[in-house]
Parts: C-alpha cells; structure tokens; sequence
C-alpha cells in the first residue's frame, strides 16, 4: 500500500513537471476560485441588507474579511517564493492559487464594496487592488506570450555575447577610426561614449530610440560619397554595432514589457496593504 | 602560405608586449595543447579545439574539432568561413582572435586574452529593466509610508491630541485628514456635521453612543418602557445572538441603539427610512410575546396590518373620545348637521344657490369639496372647517339692514345671539298722535330718533332662530341648558388617527372621493375615513413588487413618541415626518 501511495505520489511530480502553474493539477485553483466567486455572488443577492449593500452589514463585513485574507495570503508569494517547499504546497501549486484566487479577489473586493464608492482611503484602497490584480493579469499575459519572442531575438546568443560583441565592434571602430579628420573623429568618439545600457524606462519600454548616435554617425558616413577604403570600414563597421545595438535594444524592451508590471504589481501590493490597514483601522475607529 | 601570430600580451602594470611570429602552413591548430599553433591556456578551451585554414581567395575556414563550438562574431558555431581581412572576432574560452591582413596580403591573427566575454555577463543584468527604474523595494517602502502617514498616523494622532469641546452643528473639526475616512456623504440633516466627524466618532474603536445622539436630539423619548421592548422582541435567533455578540465585542452599544436603525453615511438627500424589518421584529405576532399589549400585531402593510382605529366623539354633547376600529362602524356626533350628500348634489337646491352666488365667492354651479375645505400652507392637511369662512356665504346669519349696511350675528355664543336679536328694535309703530313729528334729530331718521315699541319681532326672532329650521337649529341640534335654549357644543377634531400620519399632499393627484365617500353620506354620524382596503389599493408592504408605491413603517408611523426630535423641529404631534417617502431602498 505505501509502495503503491508512493508511486502515485512519484508520478504525480512526474506529471507536475510537464503542467504550467496556469493547468496545475487540471486547474484545481480555477475551480475553487470559480466556486468561490460563484458563492460570493449568489449570497449577494439572496442576502437582504437594509438600506442597500454596504461594506458595514455582517455580510460586507464577511466578505472583508474573506477578501482581507486573501491579500495577506497573496502577497505571501513574495515571502514564500524564497523559501523551497514540495508537494502540495510546491511554488507552483502556490503560484496557481495566487493567480486564480487574485482573481476571485476581484469578485470578492467589488461585492465588499457595495458599489459605494468615494474619495477615501476605502475607494483608494479598493483601486489599488484592482491595480494590482491587473497588472497581475498583465504579468501572466506577457509570460506567456514574450518569452518566445525572447528566445527568438537572442539567436542562441547569450546577453554576454551581445555585449562583448558590441564591445570588440567597437575596439574594431576606434582602430578604423584612426585615419579619420576631426569632425569625424568626434562622431565616433560620441558613438563610442554611448552606454547602450543608459537608456530610460520609456525608451526601453518603447524601443525608440530618437537620438541614437549611431545612427547619426551612419548616417553622416552614408551621405558622404567616398571610395576611400578607410571610411568604407568605418561606415561598415557602424552598420554593424547598429545592427547588434538593435538586437539588443530589443532585448531590452522585452525584457522591459515583460518586467515592468512587476514594479507596479510589487509596490502596489504593499501600498495596497498599508491602504487596507488604514482602511480596517479607520473603520473601527471611527464606528 | 603564411599566417602572421601576433600575440598580445599584458605586464602586471598593463604595459603591452606584443609579439608577433610567422608560420608557414596551410593549416593551424588552436588548442590547450602547448604543441597547439596557437596556445591558448584556458580550461574553457579543448586540447585539440579548431583548426584553422586558408582557403582560397583570401577566405579563411575554421572548424571545431570536437563538440565544443566557438563564438563566431558573438554567435556560438562549430565551424566557419569569412574573409581574412573581415575584421571576424573568434572567441575560444577567454581569448579572442581577430582576423586581419597584413600588408602584402599576409593573414593575420591577432590572440588577446580578451575582456569581451566576462565583462559581457558582469554587464547582462543590465538588460533588465530595474536598471532603469528605482527598485521595487524603495517605491513600495514609499508608498507604505506616504499611506500610514497621510491616512492613519495623521487622523488617530489629530483625533487623540485634540481638545475636548462639545458638539458643534455648524463648527469644524479638528481632526486632519479624517475626511478621508468617511465612507460616504451623510445624510441632509446632518449635512453640517460632514467636516466635524468626531462630533460624533468621538471615542476610538467605539461605535456612536446614543448619549452623543441626544446631544442634539434632546427631545427624542423612548418608543417603549425597555422590559416591554425587549419582551415584545422575544429572544434572539442563533445567528443574530452571534451577529450582536460579534458588534458588541468590536464597540457596538447593543440593540435598541440608534444606530440599529438610523444608518449614515449612506449617501447626500433625506435620511434613507428606517427598514419594515426593525419594526417587524417587534410586532410581528406581539401579542403572543406582549399579552396584555392593545396593539394589533403588524408585519407588512400589505398583508399583515390591522383595520385602522380612529379617535373621535361618540357621545353628542360630551368631550369624551373613543377609538375604534373602522370595521366596528363607528358613528361620530360631534354635534353638527351637515348631510355631504345633499352638499354635493349636482342639480338640488344647494347647486342652485352655489351657481348664484357663485360668481362673487368662488363656487361653481355646483359645490365642491375644496369649497369648504381649505388646505393648511404645507398642504399636508386641512384646516378646520370655520362657519365664518367656509358657510356662511351661504347659510347667512344676517338679521337686520341699517340703510344699505346688513347687521349678521355673531356665530358662537347663543346667549350673544340671543341679545343681538333683543335689541333690533325696528318694529314699526304706531305714532302716538297723527300729524306731528318729533322735532329735529329726535324725528324719525334723525341722530337721537328712538323707537319705543314692545320687541315683539325680536322675541319671535329669538324663538325662530332657535327652531328645528332656524338660522341656528338648521346645523345645530338643539338642547336647553338651565331650562333656556341652546345649542349641544360641536366637538369636530383635526385628526383622527392617533398613531399614524396621512399626507394630503402627497395625494393630490387623487380626487378627494378616491378615499372619501362624501357624496352618498346622509348624515354627519358617518366617519368618512377611508379603511385599509382603500389604502391597500396602491399601498402595500416595502417588498410588494407589485404595488403602485411599496410602503414601509416608517412611511406612516413614527418609532419615537415625540416625532423625530430633531433640533428646532416643535412641529406639533402627528404631523412630523420620519422619513422621506418617495425615496426607497434600491
């Protein structure tokens, strides 16, 4: 009997294995959110509050609680993420409940509400949940689109690779560069002081790159109509770190559009518990 | 064929030593074999790594010899063809070669230990996006802070610190920031308390307190003695046991506190009415609980109410009420004849002298109700119907004409009657001699002209008026007090229900005979109220979908003996308004 439990539990891992945290265990946290909501949104209706639903009868006050809950738990992933465990309580079982029981936070938080809302620290915090949640759902949208286009951009090179390729065309580019008049000269001395890396968030996240100095310069040594070999290399030599400067520019803004709802979904979620804290406290105190 | 070796080196100081050396062959070995052409010791590097070979037409070709690759201009391969002079950047291991020609077309390889590759990983995190924002870490511990601070640690220190003042309607708080807590705009009456939460919210974690309440509310009494309110309730049910042990725990003051009922924060507009369900509790089946009560038991408008009770004089002549149930066909004697019926006939006698007289006091050609009745100013109600105003122009108590002036008697007091009627001293004469006239102003018409016969006329006047037809007897029904001639005194009331309220104006768009059978009413004795069925007719209970205007309690009654009590209000009994009618709960 243990051998056999003991297999099961072996092929179970072994299945695990193949199922993203979205299909973990045939999407048993879906279901439970699904049933969850369902409950939420049936008792709404059968439960007669007077004058009309509020966050202040006993059923808002349950559903508070529900949804109080559910955020501390949820943004327990963040603690639990750091520490390993297996089983039913592996990351990825924990992930999938922090995807689908978020979303039945949506349910949960808006029924809470009463549809009263204002401008207070109660509204605020219900808006940052709902920020929350969906950047939460944005997350899970580019995790399961990006990563493809990740891997395609890089063609089997690794972001090292990328760098230290940038990096020998530009030791290339000062050697071509030696012949070069002045105002050439200071051309690639501005290409060559450029940090590809020092871009901020909108032009990463964008991809456009309006003052790119390499594409000035080459631009300048296209328009100049030369035969001479020496400016022939350079302008070669430009093409190419545009070309790597893009590969990896887009890179970037991947990595950019798959990473940038986490620095709303992280600092939103602890400003959303000191919102519920406020929210709980100051309900109390003044009641 | 010949490849140029240049090998760069480093000192401990960075100076560059370079070397360079020719090697006649076609082909050369890269690898950590010291026998290898070019030498590379690395760990990252096979013995035996690539081969590298002229091919013709400047080309060069180079070819992995084992399963480990190389990077070819950045990419990973195993083999690989380009121009000798292509600037084309190898990479094995740590080392980079870079491919050239020299002059007179002499391939070369320039070997360096390259800073490419490691410095390429020590620069990979900086293609995620945290290298362009601040960390996540510091925006969330921001806005943790700006939160606590502005919403809580503002507001609870402003609330503890603040000096005790009392209650200020109009006043402002002291409290910072607390506006944000509000869960929504308070109600219309107390729309002046919006800035001033802790007139209120005055203790922390303690729900309002009903003594905060009466601070403005002085006046508002209990609806019941206590033990008779907590019999009627009966015990709690289970799950209400548990719900006020859970309130009671967290500050609540219990059942039966205003806050039971009266809800804010509910949003701008009259306070929303007090729920059917707070009344049923009580008076759902009550005498089963409250045996000795007098009240009929009450659930629901619609199918759990009783007949309506009406005050009013049983008794002709006497100043003693009773309050009966219109289904026990109470008949009213408040002393007074007045048949509606015949009042309102369309084609008889009264219609005649309506279209008369019409013109000149309003009428019509026929009467209508509005002609006697007149709507006090709010119009909720009527005033009292006033023999001066609302009869007279017809039932005239004129008695006498001095040139073009009429004298009328005074309505009200028989003996007053009585002696008006004594003094018209108008009765003809015979003179007492023929021929002559009294001199001067002492003639006939003149200033002292008095008129000595016996008031004959007047005691017959007197009499008359006093007949079953007389001016007084045609309304009034007769008596005699102390062996003279009277009138019974009239007892007419306002209002005859006791407990619950009727506004006339929120029924005008009705005629007044939707409720009131007037027209086939015979006699003054009928009680022309309408009962509940009437009522029902568009009432029924809050949760009727199917009636015209669902009704709540607190549409008719009011919980508090007094009226609501608010501040100021010294509207009399009956007449206040407890809620707010046309607005129900969504």
């Amino acid at each position: 009997m243990a051998t056999l439990n003991q297999t099961k539990a072996g092929d179970e891992r072994r299945n695990a294995d193949h199922e993203s945290f979205m299909s973990y265990k045939r999407m048993r946290w879906l279901k439970i959110a699904l049933l969850l909501s369902m409950a939420c949104l049936v008792s709404y209706f059968l439960v007669d509050v007077e004058p009309r639903h509020n966050g202040g009868s006993w059923y808002g006050y349950t559903l508070g609680t529900i949804g109080a809950g559910l955020i501390v738990w949820l943004s327990l992933l963040g603690v639990r993420k750091r520490k390993m465990s297996s089983g039913s309580w592996s990351l990825k079982a924990w992930t999938s409940a922090h995807v689908y029981l978020g979303l039945a936070l949506l349910v949960v938080g808006t029924l809470h509400t009463g549809f009263q809302l204002g401008w207070n620290v109660h509204t605020l915090a219900y808006a940052l949940m709902l920020l929350v949640i969906f950047s939460g759902i944005y997350g899970i949208t580019v995790y399961t689109s990006l990563p493809a286009a990740l891997s395609n951009n890089r063609q089997e090179m690794t972001r090292g690779q990328m760098v230290a390729e940038l990096a020998g065309i530009e030791r290339e580019l000062e050697t071509a560069g030696q012949p070069l008049e002045r105002e050439e000269a200071d051309l690639l001395i501005g290409v060559l002081g450029t940090d590809v890396f020092a871009a901020g968030f909108w032009e990463r996240l964008s991809g456009n790159y309006p003052s790119c100095k390499t594409k000035h310069a080459l631009d300048y040594f296209s328009d100049v109509s030369s035969s001479d070999a020496d400016l022939e290399k350079v302008r070669r030599l430009l093409g190419r770190r545009k070309a790597q400067l893009d590969q990896i520019r887009k890179q970037m803004r991947l990595k950019a559009l798959l990473e940038v709802w986490l620095f709303f979904h992280i600092p939103l979620t602890i400003a959303l518990i000191a919102a519920l804290a406020a929210h709980i406290i100051s309900v109390f105190y003044y009641w | 064929m010949t490849f140029l070796i240049r090998t760069i080196d480093y000192t401990a100081t960075g100076r560059e030593i370079v070397r360079d050396r020719n090697v006649t062959q076609d082909v050369l070995t890269v690898g950590r074999s010291p026998d290898s052409d070019i030498h590379l010791p690395d760990l990252a590097v096979e013995q035996h790594h690539a081969t590298i070979s002229l091919i013709g037409g400047g080309s060069v070709s180079v070819d992995a010899v084992g399963d480990l690759g190389f990077i070819h201009n950045g990419k990973s391969a195993n083999s690989g063809t380009f121009g000798a002079s292509s600037e084309t950047e190898l990479g094995f291991g740590n080392y980079v070669l870079d491919f050239s020609t020299e002059d007179g077309g002499i391939a070369t390889v320039t070997v360096r230990k390259g800073e490419g590759s490691a410095a390429g990983e020590d620069q990979a995190s900086r293609f995620a996006l945290a290298a362009a924002l601040p960390s996540k870490r510091v925006m969330a511990w921001a806005g943790l802070l700006v939160i606590l601070l502005a919403f809580l640690a503002v507001p609870i220190y402003t609330h503890l610190s603040r000096t005790a003042v009392k209650a200020d309607y109009d006043g402002e708080g002291q409290v910072q920031m607390d506006a944000s807590w509000s869960t929504g705009s308070l109600s219309l009456a107390h729309h002046g308390l919006e800035d001033n939460c802790e007139a209120c919210h005055v203790k922390p974690f303690q729900s309002v307190r009903d003594e905060t309440c009466l601070t403005c509310h002085e006046t508002v009494g209990d609806h019941a003695e206590m033990p008779r309110q907590l019999t009627s309730r009966g015990p709690l049910s289970a799950g209400d046991q548990m719900l006020w042990a859970v309130a009671e725990t967290f500050g609540k003051e219990g059942q039966g506190s205003c806050v039971t009922c009266h809800t804010e924060h509910e949003g701008a507009g009259r306070m929303e009415p007090t729920a059917q369900k707070f009344c049923a509790e009580c008076h759902d089946e009550m005498d089963v609980r409250l045996t000795d009560t007098k009240l009929g038991n009450a659930a629901d408008f619609g199918d759990d109410h009783p007949q309506f009770k009406a005050i009013f004089y049983p008794e002709l002549g006497s100043d003693t009420t009773e309050r009966l149930s219109l289904n026990d066909n109470p008949r009213e004697q408040h002393g007074l004849k007045f048949p509606h019926d015949l009042h309102l006939e369309t084609d008889g006698g009264v219609a005649k002298m309506a279209g008369n007289i019409g013109a000149k006091n309003g009428y019509g050609n026929t009467l209508v109700c509005a002609d006697c009745h007149t709507p006090t100013a709010d119009r909720n109600g009527f005033l009292p119907v006033r023999m001066e105003e609302n009869c007279e122009s017809c039932h005239s108590l004129v008695y006498d004409r001095v040139g073009s002036t009429f004298r009328s008697l005074r309505h009200g007091d028989v003996d007053e009657m009585q002696a008006d009627l004594r003094a018209m001293d108008r009765a003809p004469r015979r003179p007492i001699t023929a021929g002559r006239s009294r001199p001067g102003e002492y003639a006939q018409g003149g200033l002292y002209y008095q008129n000595f016969g016996r008031p004959v006329r007047s005691y017959v006047a007197v009499n008359r008026a006093l007949s079953e037809d007389g001016v007084c007897g045609e309304c009034h029904i007769r008596t005699s007090t102390n062996g003279r001639a009277d009138v019974m005194p009239v007892h007419l009331r306002d209002s005859y229900l006791l407990h619950g309220r009727f506004d006339h104006k929120e029924h005008e768009q009705e005629e007044c005979s939707s409720c009131h059978k007037a027209e086939s009413s015979e006699t003054s004795e009928d009680l022309l109220l309408p009962g509940l069925k009437v009522c029902r007719d568009c009432h029924l209970g809050e949760k009727a979908a199917e009636a015209e205007v669902p009704s709540s309690c607190a549409m008719c009654h009011s919980y508090h003996p007094n009226g609501a009590g608010s501040p100021g209000d010294e509207k009399p009994e009956g007449h206040d308004q407890v809620a707010m009618m046309s607005r129900k709960p969504e």
